[in-house]
C-alpha cells in the first residue's frame, strides 16, 4: 500500500487549496465555549471516588500496610495496596513500572502511591486514606543525582550494577544506572589543534511539563475482567500495552478511549492513576474515577530530568570548532528512561565537529521517575551547549550567526548517531535569523541580546488510521495519534487537498484503542507527520477506487477514470461523454457497487525531517534584584512546509513561554527532609501572561522530500534553544555568564556581585 | 472529619452567635480565596463557614469622617474601582490590586487578606502605613484595633472566640500626602511577596516630609511598621542621603526566614531596595497631592 505514497512525494510545484491556510480548528468551538469534554468531565453510572495514599518519606522500607480500618467504614468499597497487583520482578520493564504505580518493597519518593481506596464520595474516600496504616522503616535518601553517584551515597536497588562500567566498577552497588560514551575522531588531537578553548560547568533542575489538565480518568472493570478506560492520555496503546504488562490482563479485553487533552507536553504519555483506577473497579465492581489534585500531579508525575553538564570546547581562530567534549549526569528518579540519549546525541547535532567525545551518566535518586517532556533532556544540555558556542564566537571575535553558519550542517552530513542528513533547513534558518528585523535592528540601552540555535530529530514510527466516506460525500477521518496540539485539524486538511473539496466537508476523530491497530506513543514530534502519512496514502487509496466505481458506473476501463477537486471524469473524450460524477454521487450508490467506501493504513512511518531553530532574545535585568525582563523574543525556525500557519506559530509560540519559565523560575525545591516544598503553581513558578512578551516569528520553509506535504515536526524544536537564547542574553545584559537553571532572581543577584568584588 | 455546616446569617448578631456557639474550628467566609483554597489542600477542615455576604452593609465603601469606612465583604475589585478612594489611597490600592488576579479579585476581600496572617499579605503593609483601624465585633461589644495588631503571627490573629471584623476606618488625609507599596516577586503577577513595602509621607509646602510610615512585609512573622525608617524620612526632602538611610533602616529591621520563596540574604537587601523606590513614589504622590 506505500506504492500509493511512493509513487509521489512532495511535489514543489504543487499549488494547495487548503494546505498553508489556516482555518478555524473544528475541535476550537467546543473548547472555547466549554463544551469539549476533557478527561474529568465525565461521569458513569454508580461511578465510585478513588483517592491515593501517597508516601510521606523520600525512602523507606515498606514493613507493612492495615487496611482494615479503612475498609470497615461506610461507604467505602474498595481499599488496595501492593497485594492487588501481581509480582513482577525488580529491575526490569514491567517491574518498574507496576512498583511506579504502586510501591511494593520500598517507597522511593515522597508521594509514591503506598494505597488506594474507592468510596462513596470524595470526603470519605480521604477519611478512609487517614485510616490506613503504614508501617515504614524509614531510610537515608538522596535526591541530587551528583550526590547519589557520590561513593557512600544512600543505595535506592541493592541489584543495580551500572551498565557499561568496567573494572571494579563493574560489580559494585551504586545509583548509576549507566555509563555511556559516543564519541568519534580523536579528541585530545582536536583540542591540540584549537586556538580558543572554553570550559565550563552548567546544571539545571527537573522541570514539569505544566499541563494545566490533570489527570483524570474512570476505569470500569466489568465483572467478567472487561476494562474500560476513559483517560487523557497521549498514548493509548501504550497504556493499554502496560496494564497487560503490569497486571496480566489481556490487551484485548482492555479498551481505552482518550478524552479531549488539556494539555501533555510528553508528561502523559505514562500512566499513574490508571492502573490503580482498574484496580479498585474490579475489586468495588462499580466504576471508579480518580482526578489528581495539582499537588499530586507535582509530587507524583513525572517531570523531565536535572542534569550537570561539564563542557569543554575549542575552535581555531578562523572559527572552525575542532573538538567538543562533554561530561552529562541525569536524574532519573528511581528508575531508569531519562532518555538521556537524546542529549548526548543532540549536544552538538547543529555543527559538524570532528572531535567529540560525551560521556553520559544516568543516576537514580528519591525523586519522582522522570517522564518525557518535549524534546526529553535536549535544552537543559543545550543551555550549557550553546553557552559556549556564544563564548567561543565571542572570544574569536566573530559574529555570533556567521560562527553558527561557518560550522553548520547540511544535507549529506552524517551525524555522531550515524544518521546521514537528506533535505535539512538549518543553513537556511541561520540565514533567516540574520535577515530578520529583530537581529538587524540595535540592542536597545540596558538590554543583553541572546542567540542560540536548537535541533530537534522528529519522530515517525507505528501508525494507524482509517478513513470512510459517508453517502453523502463527506469524508470521515479514524486517528490512532493522539490530538495534542491540533492535529485532527492539520489531517483534516490534508485530507481536503487530496480530495479538492472544502475542509468543512471532513472531520477526524479520535479512535479508541479497539478500533485501530497499535499507535506508537504520540510524542517525538511525529503525530502530523506520521499520521499525515497515513492520511494522504487513504484518501489516495479512496480516489482510487471512486475511480474505480465511476468506472463500473460509466462500464468503463479503470484507467478511462481521472479524479479532480472532488469529481471523477472521463480521462479523455476518447472515453465517452459522461458528465463528471461528484464524491456524493458515487458514494450515495454504493448499494449498487461494492458497498461502502473506506480506506485504512498501517505503517511504520520512516523519513521524517529534523528541525532547526534559532531564537533571539532581548533581556532587561533588574541591576538591584536579579530581576529579568525578557523583552523581546524572536524564533526563527524550518518547518518543512506548513499545513496551518496559524497551528505551526503557536507551537513555536507555546515553546517559548516554556522555555521563559525553565530559564528563569521554575523549579523543585527539596527541604532537608526530602519532600517537595512548592507543589502548586503558586510557589512553583510557571510564567503567567504578564512575564511574556509578544513572540515573533519567522518561519522558513525547506520541505521534508519524504511526505508528500514536505512537513516536519515543529513541536519540540522550538523548546530546545530558548532557555540557552535567554541565558546568553542574560549574560550579555549583566556582563557575566550564568551556569545554573532557573537563572532566579537571588542566583543572578549573588552572581552579578561576585563579579563585582 | 466533622460534616461542615455552612451558615449565611442576615446580621452581625447571628454571626457572632453562630461563631460563639461553634463546636469545632469555625472560619468566617468572605471572599473564600484562602478558605475554600485551603480547604481544597486539606490545610484546614473547619466544621462551621460563617458567610458573612448577607449581612446588610457588609459590602459598603463609604465617606466617614473625611476618610473611608470599607465594609469586611468589600471585594478587591469593589474597592479598585472606588474612585475617591483610589485617589486618596493609591498605595491601598497598589497593594489590592497585586492580590490574585482579576477574578480573584472580584471575590477577594482586605478583610480576608489580613485575618488569613500571612506576612506576605499585599493589601497589609499600606493599610499598616494608612494607620488603618480594624472595627471588631464579638460577643463582648466592640472594639477599634490597628490593623498591625490583628495578625500575631503566621495564620494567627488577635481575634477571640466569636470575634470577627466588621469594616475598617481610613482616616482623613492631609494635604501633601501619598502613600505607595510595591513588592518583589519573580513574576509579574499571580504570586506571592518575597518582600514588600509601604510607605505613607505628609510633606510641608516646601517638599519635607513632616510625618512618615514605613512598614515591611514577607520579612518577618507579621508585618512590621519601622518607626526607625519612618524617622530616616522625616525632616528631609526624600533626598539621596535620606533613602540611604531608609534602606539601611529597612534592612536592618528584618528579620525573615529561608524559604521556597526566597533566601534570607536576597530578602534583607531586596528589602532596602523597594524601600528606596517605594519612598520616592509615595514622595512623588505626595508633592502630586497639593
Amino acid at each position: 500500500m506505500h506504492d500509493i505514497l511512493e509513487k509521489s512525494g512532495f511535489n514543489p510545484d504543487a499549488n494547495y487549496k487548503v494546505v498553508g491556510t489556516s482555518p478555524i480548528k473544528h475541535d476550537g468551538y467546543d473548547k472555547v465555549t466549554g463544551r469539549a469534554k476533557f478527561s474529568a468531565d465525565a461521569f458513569a453510572p454508580g461511578m465510585l471516588v478513588g483517592k491515593v495514599l501517597r508516601s510521606p518519606h523520600p525512602h523507606a522500607i515498606v514493613k507493612s500496610i492495615d487496611t482494615s480500618k479503612a475498609e470497615k467504614l461506610p461507604g467505602v468499597k474498595a481499599v488496595i495496596t501492593r497485594e492487588d497487583f501481581p509480582e513482577k520482578k525488580a529491575g526490569t520493564g514491567a517491574g518498574d513500572m507496576t512498583r511506579i504505580a504502586m510501591a511494593r518493597e520500598k517507597v522511593y519518593w515522597e508521594g509514591h502511591p503506598v494505597a488506594a481506596v474507592a468510596a462513596t464520595s470524595e470526603r470519605i474516600a480521604k477519611k478512609a486514606l487517614k485510616l490506613i496504616e503504614v508501617d515504614y522503616e524509614v531510610l537515608p535518601f538522596v535526591i541530587d543525582e551528583v550526590e547519589a553517584m557520590q561513593p557512600g551515597a544512600p543505595i535506592l536497588h541493592d541489584y543495580l550494577r551500572t551498565k557499561g562500567a568496567t573494572g571494579a566498577d563493574a560489580d559494585k552497588p551504586t545509583n548509576i544506572v549507566e555509563r555511556s560514551v559516543l564519541k568519534q575522531g580523536d579528541i585530545e588531537k582536536g583540542f591540540a589543534e584549537a586556538d580558543v578553548v572554553i570550559e565550563r560547568s552548567f546544571d539545571s533542575k527537573p522541570m514539569h511539563q505544566g499541563y494545566i489538565e490533570l489527570q483524570s480518568c474512570i476505569a470500569n472493570t466489568s465483572d467478567d475482567g472487561q476494562v474500560d478506560l476513559w483517560c487523557c492520555t497521549q498514548a493509548p496503546w501504550v497504556y493499554r500495552d502496560r496494564l497487560t504488562a503490569i497486571m496480566d490482563i489481556d490487551s484485548s479485553k482492555i479498551k481505552i478511549q482518550q478524552s479531549e487533552l488539556g494539555g501533555g507536553f510528553g508528561g502523559k504519555t505514562t500512566f499513574y492513576i490508571e492502573p490503580l483506577a482498574v484496580a479498585l473497579s474490579r475489586k468495588a465492581k462499580a466504576a471508579v474515577k480518580m482526578t489528581m489534585t495539582r499537588a499530586e500531579v507535582l509530587k507524583g508525575t513525572g517531570p523531565v530530568s536535572g542534569t550537570h553538564a561539564k563542557i569543554k570546547i575549542g575552535a581555531k581562530k578562523d572559527g572552525t570548532i575542532v573538538a567538543a567534549q562533554s561530561e552529562l549526569s541525569f536524574q532519573t528518579g528511581p528508575y531508569t528512561g531519562s532518555a538521556f540519549v537524546n542529549a548526548q546525541q543532540a549536544i552538538w547535532t547543529r555543527y559538524d565537529i570532528a572531535n567529540v567525545e560525551t560521556l553520559c551518566y544516568e543516576v537514580v535518586s528519591n525523586r519522582p521517575k522522570v517522564a518525557s517532556f518535549r524534546a526529553p533532556c535536549v535544552p537543559q544540555i543545550i543551555f550549557g551547549a550553546e553557552a559556549v558556542i556564544t563564548e567561543l564566537a565571542q572570544a574569536i571575535g566573530m559574529d555570533e550567526l556567521d560562527f553558527r553558519l561557518k560550522n553548520a550542517v547540511a544535507k549529506g552530513h552524517t551525524t555522531i548517531y550515524g544518521q546521514k542528513f537528506d533535505e535539512i533547513g538549518l543553513i537556511e534558518t541561520i540565514e533567516a535569523a540574520k535577515n530578520c528585523d529583530h537581529y538587524k535592528s540595535p540592542v536597545p540601552e540596558g538590554q543583553g541580546r541572546g542567540i542560540a540555535c536548537g535541533f530537534w530529530f522528529n519522530r515517525g514510527g507505528e501508525t494507524t488510521g482509517t478513513m470512510s466516506l459517508a453517502p453523502d460525500g463527506t469524508v470521515n477521518i479514524i486517528l490512532g495519534t493522539a490530538d495534542v496540539a491540533g492535529s485532527r485539524m492539520s489531517m483534516a486538511m490534508m485530507a481536503a487537498e487530496e480530495f479538492g473539496i472544502p475542509v468543512d466537508r471532513v472531520r477526524a476523530t479520535l479512535a479508541d484503542t479497539n478500533a485501530l491497530g497499535f499507535n506508537r506513543v504520540t510524542a517525538g514530534s511525529r503525530t502530523t507527520f506520521s499520521s499525515g502519512m497515513v492520511v494522504v496514502n487513504n484518501a489516495r487509496q479512496i480516489i482510487g477506487e471512486l475511480c474505480s466505481r465511476a468506472a463500473k458506473m460509466w462500464k468503463v476501463p479503470e484507467e478511462g477514470v481521472i479524479f479532480e477537486d472532488g469529481f471523477c471524469r472521463p480521462a479523455s473524450s476518447n472515453v465517452g461523454d459522461f458528465e463528471p460524477m461528484s464524491m456524493k454521487e458515487i458514494s450515495s450508490k454504493t448499494t449498487y457497487t461494492m458497498g461502502a467506501i473506506s480506506a485504512h493504513s498501517e505503517m511504520n512511518v520512516t523519513g521524517a525531517g529534523p528541525g532547526f531553530a534559532v531564537h533571539i532574545v532581548d533581556t532587561e535585568v533588574d541591576k538591584e534584584t536579579g530581576f529579568v525582563a525578557v523583552k523581546r523574543y524572536t524564533i526563527v525556525e524550518d518547518a518543512g512546509k506548513m499545513i496551518s500557519p496559524i497551528q505551526v506559530e503557536g507551537q513555536l509560540q507555546g515553546a517559548a513561554v516554556q522555555a521563559i519559565g525553565w530559564a528563569l523560575n521554575e523549579e523543585y525545591i527539596y527541604g532537608a527532609d526530602g519532600r517537595l516544598q512548592n507543589a502548586g503553581f503558586l510557589d512553583y513558578r510557571m510564567p503567567v501572561a504578564s512575564d511574556v512578551p509578544m513572540i515573533d516569528t519567522v518561519i522558513v520553509e525547506v520541505p521534508n522530500p519524504k511526505h508528500p506535504y514536505g512537513l516536519r515536526g515543529v513541536g519540540e524544536v522550538p523548546l530546545t534553544p530558548g532557555p540557552a537564547a535567554i541565558g546568553n542574553a542574560i549574560a550579555n545584559a549583566i556582563g557575566v555568564r550564568p551556569t545554573s537553571l532557573p537563572m532566579s532572581p537571588p542566583k543572578l543577584l549573588a552572581l552579578m556581585k561576585s563579579a563585582k568584588a | 472529619m466533622p460534616d461542615l455546616r455552612f451558615e449565611a446569617p442576615g446580621s452581625l448578631a447571628d454571626a457572632v452567635k453562630l461563631l460563639v456557639a461553634a463546636e469545632g474550628p469555625a472560619r468566617v467566609l468572605a471572599g473564600g480565596t484562602d478558605v475554600v483554597v485551603q480547604m481544597e489542600m486539606d490545610m484546614i477542615e473547619p466544621a462551621l463557614l460563617v458567610d458573612i455576604k448577607r449581612i446588610p452593609d457588609m459590602g459598603r465603601i463609604v465617606q466617614e469622617e473625611g476618610g473611608f469606612r470599607i465594609g469586611a465583604a468589600a471585594s478587591g475589585m469593589e474597592i479598585c474601582e472606588h474612585e475617591a478612594l483610589c485617589a486618596a489611597w493609591p498605595g491601598i490600592i497598589d497593594g489590592v490590586k497585586l492580590i490574585g488576579s482579576v477574578q480573584v479579585k472580584g471575590r477577594a476581600t482586605i478583610t480576608g487578606n489580613l485575618c488569613n496572617a500571612s506576612p506576605g499579605a499585599d493589601s497589609v503593609p499600606p493599610m499598616v502605613t494608612a494607620g488603618a483601624l480594624a472595627h471588631v465585633v464579638g460577643p463582648n461589644g466592640e472594639r477599634d484595633v490597628p490593623v498591625e495588631q490583628i495578625p500575631t503571627s503566621p495564620g494567627k490573629t488577635s481575634l477571640g472566640k466569636g470575634e470577627l471584623i466588621e469594616s475598617f476606618k481610613l482616616p482623613a488625609r492631609p494635604k501633601n500626602s501619598g502613600d505607595a507599596y510595591m513588592r518583589f516577586t519573580p513574576r509579574t503577577e499571580m504570586d506571592i511577596a518575597v518582600v514588600g513595602v509601604a510607605v505613607n509621607l505628609t510633606l510641608d509646602e516646601a517638599g519635607v516630609c513632616t510625618a512618615a510610615r514605613v512598614a515591611l512585609g514577607a520579612v518577618a512573622p507579621t508585618v512590621l511598621l519601622v518607626p526607625e525608617c519612618a524617622d530616616a524620612l522625616i525632616g528631609t526632602k526624600v533626598d539621596d542621603a535620606a533613602l540611604a538611610k531608609l534602606a539601611a533602616a529597612a534592612s536592618a529591621a528584618c528579620q525573615p526566614i529561608d524559604d521556597k520563596r526566597g533566601t534570607k540574604e536576597f530578602r534583607i537587601e531586596g528589602t532596602g531596595v523597594l524601600a528606596r523606590r517605594v519612598a520616592q513614589k509615595a514622595y512623588e504622590r505626595a508633592r502630586a497631592n497639593a
